[in-house]
């Protein structure tokens, strides 16, 4: 048996059923959108989500009845693996919509960007939390940058800039949590607003620049670029108090919001189920990263702690800019919403990562 | 245990995580206030913009009422077409959606691209019909490519059929949408652009009556354009276009119009129950189809009726206004016999033309001493100087018959864009003169319809009529009975404009004078049908040329500047049932327009007595004996009137027509 019966008793349920029950709704509003009206039943992404939600729940079980700690010791080969799979997607991978994200693997393609997130959480939270020394030394800061930054780029060219920039935030929670000096901070934001008119002009590419441009004034081009925003906006507002009602949404469900159960899955949400259903699942998400952090503090080393930081610092940022956007207020960024967005790597790998802070918490009182 | 160092990191690590939750309470509590404004908030302009996405409304067109003739044959009907359009606010790309469209039903791209440019202006969520009037292949086509091309519908649009053969073109007049003219005025306050309305003829006149009022159906669509439900119960069911039963005779009409087809003429003509003022047939030619507007004409065709130099799309009838030429004598010798100036005995001696005021008048033959009967049949312009002389220079006299028999103004029939007759008055020479003055010559001159005096077709056939009803001058009307849903109600005629008294012995004369035209010596012979007493004057208008000018021209110019004929008439002559007028252009003589009227009366009468309507037999092949009145053995009535008189010289020579 894998689990000593110490372990099920420490299981953290309350944080797990926050899980289940975020990925069910998730379930339902893939199952709302998708709908076949013309064959009158639920479409495949439904299945495949459902299916994904399955290996998920298995994964997540694996990577709780493992010791966290001899998964951080052999972090590097994980992280190199994952940097390998990023490459071989350079090589093999589906191209969809001008860009390369996917693994094909017959079954289904895998999406290894996802799991980059988990891997560098891993193999930070193992420098950071390996480390005897007390103070940080701004040459860790660089070593953790440059961790980041190998599968930053490598997705960044994919181009998928959305997923790539959720790395940032597991790198930044991560060497907040070790002490990294404010000073740094602010000297590193002077710079980048120094530099930004620069990024703007040479390292943004044209449709990035649209897209911001879009955001600060998405009228412009009501037809284009600022249609996803405008309807967005207009899907969520149109849901008022109560919503619409389980598959009445009109915005979602015809087709006039893109990608609704996609990125904008919440927006969908939002119309169905109203001002209600978005305080629910507000909720649950701040209750899954409070409680998250609650598993941080209890770990029984700064190994566990850093680890479940990285994890729900990427999580939360995600989660916090999905859900702005969703409301049309964000710039539309190719970027998924953990545990209710459509997706099977997305929810997998989410799974994968809750299961570490599930194991950390579960193993608390262990040594 | 933990070491002091561990300790303080752990304490720095509770603080930094406490930090972290504040952040993301922070954050949820920003998100919870931003979705508060949105849903709660701003939630019904928001879902007002999401029903404008997906509820599309569709134009119910009420079919247009159907128009029947005075027996209930159906004349105007309607019919669908289907019309291919565009939906901008689906689309991102028009050119693209409309190249594509090109390419799938072999239409015209800058044609398309036309249509769209020039209701741009419109509501975007408004259907533009890129192509009016598809084939069934275009329709097939893009019906089944309808996934690639979202933007784009079909609509069945509920159009008109006009008889074909461009019959009655112009009384009919036909339908397009409403353009922005239109849409200012208080009538069509109620409409939207691209609703079909009346644009001339009855169509427009009546158009109230005929468009009755479009429904809407609401259909719920996905973002592609595809129906996903109707709102059944949010639908408003079109209200029918009223059917109309006019005044007009179909046989009749027909008839009027293949004549004219016969003679080779074009021209004009109006027949009129003169007892009620019901416009029995009417026509102008050459006419235009109505058809092509129907479904919506195209720029060419437009442009080319409207350079045409024959004028298909104005009507003659109401809106050409010619000199009355001899048909004016009729007028006079009311005017005279009315205001005591001559009775019906009074004789005049002619020896082919005379002197008054001083100046020479032609008649173009020696008539020898006539009296009104004879001045009449003969069409003596010298019997009528004399008339005219002893006016003077009262043309207010004229003008004022003129005005009570129908000759001046508008005659109000219920068409667009009527133009007036015209008679010249002391009113009008002040007004339009440096000397202010009108000269007795000048009445002489318009004594047989020459000069100051130009009136329209229909401005005589209700002059016909009145003479023939002996003074009631009647509003033409087209109008007989409405379909109000259960059954026909009659529309009660218009008061006549005016009742004058006149003397019967002096409509009689006048009569008289007018059946010796046909039946005696006179200029009608060709409208003579025995038992019928068909009474009559000719009459020529002339072209609006100088002489001098007009003996240079040569071909078809010198065709086109030729005296137009003229034909008044009417029958029985004791009991008038049909008056009218019949109009050939360039004809030269009146008594070629006589025929036309020949042929209609000889209809009318025919399918009174239910006997087989008359046919037109082509030149050149043999002429059928048709003999209607012996054949059903009524006896030729006695000529009426003076007794002895005689016609010795028989029909009078050629060249001596119309004057």
């Amino acid at each position: 048996m894998i689990f000593e019966r110490r372990l099920t008793f420490h299981l953290d349920w309350a944080l797990m059923g926050a899980i289940l029950a975020l990925s069910g709704m998730g379930l339902l509003m893939i199952y709302s959108t998708t709908y076949d009206l013309g064959a009158n039943r639920a479409g495949t992404e439904f299945w495949r989500q459902l299916q994904a939600l399955v290996l998920g729940v298995a994964l997540m079980a694996l990577c709780m009845s493992i010791d966290y700690r001899s998964l951080t010791q052999r972090s590097l080969f994980i992280y190199g693996g994952v940097i390998l799979l990023l490459v071989a997607v350079f090589f093999f991978g589906a191209q969809r919509g001008g860009a390369r994200r996917w693994l094909p693997l017959g079954v289904f393609n895998l999406q290894p960007s996802e799991f980059a997130r988990v891997a560098i959480a891993l193999v930070l939270a193992m420098y950071f939390g390996e480390n005897r020394r007390g103070a940080r030394t701004p040459s860790d800061l660089l070593v953790g940058a440059a961790f980041t930054l190998v599968p930053f780029l490598l997705i960044a060219r994919q181009p998928d800039l959305g997923t790539a920039v959720t790395l940032l935030p597991v790198y930044l929670g991560i060497v907040y949590l070790a002490g990294l000096r404010m000073r740094l901070l602010a000297v590193a934001a002077v710079i980048a607003v120094l530099l930004s008119p620069l990024a703007w002009n040479y390292a943004l590419k044209p449709y990035q620049r649209e897209r911001i441009q879009t955001f600060l004034d998405p009228e412009r081009e009501p037809r284009g670029a600022g249609y996803q925003q405008i309807q967005a906006r207009v899907t969520v507002g149109s849901g008022g108090l109560t919503g619409k009602g389980f598959g009445e949404g009109t915005q979602g469900g015809y087709g006039f919001l893109p990608v609704a159960h996609n990125d904008f899955v919440f927006s969908v949400l939002a119309e169905e189920h109203g001002f209600l259903g978005v305080l629910v699942a507000l909720g649950l998400y701040l209750f899954v990263i409070l409680r998250s952090l609650d598993a941080a503090r209890l770990a029984k080393d700064k190994v566990g702690t850093y680890l479940v930081v990285g994890i729900v610092s990427g999580f939360a940022f995600q989660v916090m800019y999905n859900i702005t956007m969703s409301a049309g207020l964000a710039p539309v960024k190719g970027l998924t919403l953990p545990l209710m967005s459509y997706g099977g790597s997305s929810l997998i790998a989410t799974f994968a990562a809750f299961g570490l802070i599930l194991n950390v918490r579960m193993r608390r009182f262990t040594n | 245990m933990t070491s002091p160092v561990q300790h303080e990191e752990r304490h720095s690590f509770s603080v930094r995580l406490t930090v972290m939750k504040a952040a993301v309470i922070l954050v949820f509590s920003t998100l919870a206030v931003a979705f508060w404004w949105l849903q709660v908030a701003r939630h019904e302009e928001f879902a007002a913009k999401a029903d404008a996405n997906h509820i599309r409304t569709i134009t119910l067109r009420a079919p247009r009422g159907v128009l029947f003739d005075r027996d209930g044959q159906i004349m105007v009907v309607n019919q669908e077409i289907q019309n291919i359009s565009i939906l901008r606010e689906q689309t991102e790309n028009i050119d693209e959606t409309l190249a594509r469209l090109a390419e799938i039903t072999g239409a015209d791209l800058a044609t398309m691209k036309a249509a769209i440019a020039e209701r741009e202006k419109e509501p975007i969520f408004r259907p533009i019909p890129v192509i009016e009037n598809a084939t069934r292949t275009q329709v097939a086509r893009v019906k089944a490519r309808l996934i690639e091309i979202p933007a784009v519908i079909v609509q069945d649009v509920p159009t008109r059929k006009y008889p074909d053969d461009r019959l009655a073109a112009h009384l009919f007049g036909y339908v397009g949408e409403v353009n922005e003219q239109q849409l200012a005025r208080p009538e069509f306050a109620t409409l939207s652009p691209g609703d079909i309305v009346g644009h001339s003829g009855i169509e427009l006149a009546l158009n109230s009556l005929l468009m009755g009022m479009d429904g809407a159906r609401y259909v719920v669509v996905d973002s592609k354009g595809r129906e996903i439900e109707h709102l059944e119960d949010e639908e408003q069911a079109p209200v029918d276009g009223q059917r109309v039963k006019l005044t007009i005779d179909l046989d009749m009409q027909k008839a009027l119009e293949d004549a004219f087809r016969h003679y080779k003429y074009w021209g004009a003509a109006a027949f009129i129950d003169p007892n009620t003022g019901d416009v029995l047939a009417m026509t102008s030619l050459p006419a235009y189809d109505p058809n092509a507007f129907a479904v919506g004409i195209d720029q060419a065709t437009w442009t080319s009726l409207n350079k045409d130099p024959l004028l298909p799309l104005t009507n003659r009838l109401i809106q050409g206004t010619f000199p009355p030429g001899s048909t004016f004598k009729i007028l006079m010798a009311v005017i005279g016999l009315q205001e005591k100036l001559i009775t019906p005995q009074t004789r005049v001696h002619c020896s082919g033309g005379g002197v008054f005021w001083g100046r020479p008048f032609q008649c173009h033959r020696v008539h020898g001493t006539v009296d009104l009967r004879h001045a009449i049949e003969q069409s003596c312009n010298v019997y009528f100087y004399t008339i005219g002389q002893k006016l003077g220079d009262k043309i207010d006299i004229v003008h004022k018959w003129g005005e009570r028999l129908g000759l001046v103004g508008k005659t109000g029939i219920d068409l667009p864009n009527e133009v007036p007759g015209f008679i010249a008055s002391s009113e009008w020479a002040k007004k339009t003169r440096k000397d202010g003055k009108w000269y007795p010559g000048e009445t002489i001159s318009v004594a047989i319809g020459q000069g100051a005096v130009a009136v329209t077709p229909m401005n005589l056939a209700m002059f016909a009529a009145t003479i023939a009803n002996g003074g009631t001058l009647f509003k033409p009307n087209l109008l007989k009975e409405v379909f109000d849903g259960k059954e026909w109600k009659s529309i009660p005629r218009p008061e006549p404009k005016a009742k004058t008294k006149m003397d019967p012995e002096h409509v009689k004369a006048i009569r008289e004078g007018m059946w010796m035209v046909v039946n005696g010596a006179g200029t009608g012979g060709r409208a003579r049908m025995p038992g019928y007493d068909v009474a009559g004057k000719t009459g020529t208008a002339q072209a609006n040329i100088s002489l001098e000018n007009r003996a240079r021209l040569r071909g078809e110019a010198a065709r086109r500047f030729r005296d137009h004929g003229w034909w008044i008439f009417f029958a029985p002559q004791a009991k008038p049932e049909v008056a009218g007028v019949v109009f050939t252009e360039n004809s030269e003589h009146g008594y070629l327009s006589a025929p036309i009227a020949k042929h209609v009366l000889e209809t009318y009468f025919a399918k009174k007595e239910k006997r087989p309507l008359p046919k037109l037999v082509p030149e050149g092949t043999p002429t059928a004996p048709v003999a209607p009145a012996a054949a059903t053995g009524t006896a030729t009535r006695p000529a009426p009137g003076t007794g002895g008189h005689s016609t010795p010289s028989g029909r009078s020579g050629q060249g001596t027509g119309g004057r």
